[in-house]
């Protein structure tokens, strides 16, 4: 148990090291500088245009219902990629369980077409 | 390197057969005309899940397992399986009108339901825990959205994130137990766990074990709404559609009562010593919560779901007992106590939200206890199967819910639970204050306004069934006797 966790000690350090210098420079720069604070300065882009209003605006809730849709597709290739390396490997039966998972996102994919969730109007 | 070879697929020919015509429905729905789309797969829906119950009964076979070892199919799975299927098909039979009247009758409804059966017979059937985490999952995530299914009345949409949130939670303490398990005994298969943890009463096991233990059971407990992780149950059960509300109070608690059973009596039945005090502790906490916090509801929902707290408190006593280290027989009979309190519980349920479905007044549907005066006189058919049910929950003699409680309180005494069992006649004393309570407003208030006519075929049927299965359990209770006394011996050889 020792020994692994004797394993480990460089990376305490190291995590010790970079608190310890990361504090430093903070506390440094707040004390060392001189500070003079004006709304330029203070501004989200100091050498560009002012900022015409909050970054935090309501977004279309269909913006949201592309996402999601878009998420399950990209996932969809995320799971195709192992499974075509090692299709090898995995025989008939890892073959067929990709293609039934295929065959269910085809059926959700015919649902949100028919339901009208991609199009934008 | 080995290949992969073709797992034996008969064993979940039923899972396998839901998950399909789920698919199909969807289809179904989809595209036909928009104005008949959500019935035809409503009545689909119901024949779908009945013919699944014929399957789950011909598939079995005493034990087996498949999947390498994740899957399990045995005469406790059929058992509990009927049991789901069953309140999963009387929900949607009992949904339309209530749909309809709200507006919100569509058939994505159905298709949800079959999904969430879908997910707690996987539940009931797995034998490793990440099989056990997927049904878990798969039943939930159903629930999370039918929960919010009435989607512009903002009381849904709350249950919905409620349940979601608080469910994510419970999903992250199952995980975080299950992977300390894991950790600790290098396995994720209940089998494999078992054969480990045999004989280790003796000598104790790892902490971690144990703390992995207490987690999941909490996740658990949160599945079937025990104290202390209740506080979900109400204000879910009153947000949440009325129909949806009756299958929350009946299904998932009877797949996730399978579960506790399946994995505290199996993997872990040689840990009992470190499990059984958490159990009791839950279930008299359940008991007494469910008893006291009820008496001051207005809304019938609310009370309903202090009244399934409070249930789940009684049916944790059975498994109390069957943490009853060295006599397998003790155990068992605290096993079969708590499998005919499900199935009690379950008709009484069902019967009680037809009930409370039929509340209606100028087409709009009302949840106030008071609501209910002068029943017996408006509507005396109403008022009586109403009065079956409440007289069963208080748990009156000849009705079945005396039996069901019956059951378990002398499996907790064989189990040499005394306090436990007296604890729990106590809370039923105190809890049958507020059922009868309703049967006094019912019979000896001023009546008010009548409910909206008429009462459809389906209500009627199921009310009809389940008050002749409460009224005259007493005189042939032993099929089901039986059959609960056979699932139980299937989980214990």
């Amino acid at each position: 148990m020792n020994d692994l966790l004797l394993q480990y000690l460089p990376i305490l350090i190291f995590l010790g090291i970079a608190i310890g210098l990361a504090a430093v420079i903070l506390i440094a720069s707040l004390v060392i500088v001189n500070q003079h604070p004006d709304a330029e300065k203070l501004d989200a882009y100091e050498c560009g245009f002012p900022a015409f209003e909050d970054a935090r605006i309501k977004f279309d809730v269909r913006f949201y219902l592309v996402a999601i849709l878009f998420i399950i597709f990209d996932l969809e290739v995320a799971f195709l990629f192992p499974w075509a390396v090692s299709l090898g490997t995995i025989g008939l039966f890892g073959f067929w369980s990709m293609v039934l998972f295929l065959g269910i996102l085809t059926i959700g994919f015919i649902y949100e077409w028919k339901k009208g969730a991609l199009e934008w109007e | 390197m080995t290949q992969l070879a073709f797992p034996d697929l008969t064993l979940a020919l039923p899972e396998i057969f839901l998950a399909a015509a789920a698919m199909v429905l969807l289809m179904l729905g989809v595209f036909s005309r928009e104005s008949a789309a959500a019935r035809t797969v409503s009545y689909a829906s119901i024949l779908v899940l009945l013919f699944t119950i014929v399957m789950v009964g011909l598939v079995t076979d005493g034990r087996a397992v498949t999947f390498g070892g994740t899957f399990i199919v045995d005469t406790f799975a059929v058992y509990m399986k009927a049991l789901v299927l069953l309140s999963a098909a009387a929900a949607i039979l009992m949904s339309r009108e209530y749909l309809e009247t709200n507006k919100i009758f569509r058939f994505e409804f159905p298709v949800l339901v079959v999904l969430a059966a879908l997910g707690m017979l996987m539940m009931i059937s797995a034998n490793d825990l990440i099989a056990l985490y997927l049904g878990i999952e798969l039943q939930s995530l159903s629930l999370y959205v039918i929960a919010s299914f009435q989607r512009d009345s903002s009381r849904s949409a709350e249950a919905g994130l409620k349940y979601f949130v608080l469910g994510a939670l419970a999903s992250g303490l199952l995980l975080y137990g299950m992977s300390l398990v894991y950790g600790f005994s290098g396995s994720t298969g209940f089998d494999a766990l078992a054969k480990l943890f045999h004989g280790d009463a003796e000598h104790g096991v790892p902490l971690g074990v144990t703390i992995g233990i207490v987690f999941i059971i909490a996740g658990l407990a949160f599945k079937v709404s025990a104290v202390p992780f209740h506080m979900w149950t109400p204000d879910v059960y009153e947000g949440a559609p009325t129909p949806v509300t009756a299958l929350f109070a009946v299904a998932p608690k009877i797949a996730a009562m399978a579960l506790f059973i399946r994995i505290m009596v199996g993997p872990f039945g040689d840990l009992s010593d470190q499990w059984q005090q958490v159990i009791i502790f839950i279930s008299v906490a359940s008991m007494l919560l469910g008893a006291f916090a009820a008496i001051n509801q207005t809304n019938i929902k609310r009370l309903m779901a202090y009244s399934s707290i409070g249930n789940m408190g009684y049916a944790l006593i059975g498994l109390a007992a069957a943490g009853h280290s060295g006599d397998a027989e003790i155990s068992a009979s605290g096993v079969e106590g708590m499998l005919v309190y499900l199935a009690i519980y379950m008709f009484m349920n069902i019967g009680t939200f037809a009930c409370i479905l039929l509340m209606r007044r100028q087409g709009r549907h009302v949840e106030d206890i008071s609501a209910l005066a002068g029943l017996g006189k408006s509507n005396p058919a109403l008022a009586l199967a109403l009065g079956i049910f409440m007289f069963s929950m208080a748990g009156i003699p000849p009705l079945a819910g005396f039996l069901g409680k019956l059951y378990v309180f002398q499996a907790a005494i064989r189990a040499e639970l005394f306090t436990l069992a007296i604890i729990g006649v106590l809370a039923s004393v105190v809890a049958a204050f507020y059922y009868l309570r309703i049967v006094k407003i019912m019979y000896f208030d001023a009546p008010e306004e009548e409910f909206d006519g008429p009462v459809s075929f389906e209500m009627k049927s199921i009310l009809v069934v389940s008050s002749i299965f409460i009224l005259f359990f007493i005189l042939l209770p032993v099929p089901l006797l039986d059959s609960a006394a056979a699932a139980t011996a299937s989980l214990f050889n």
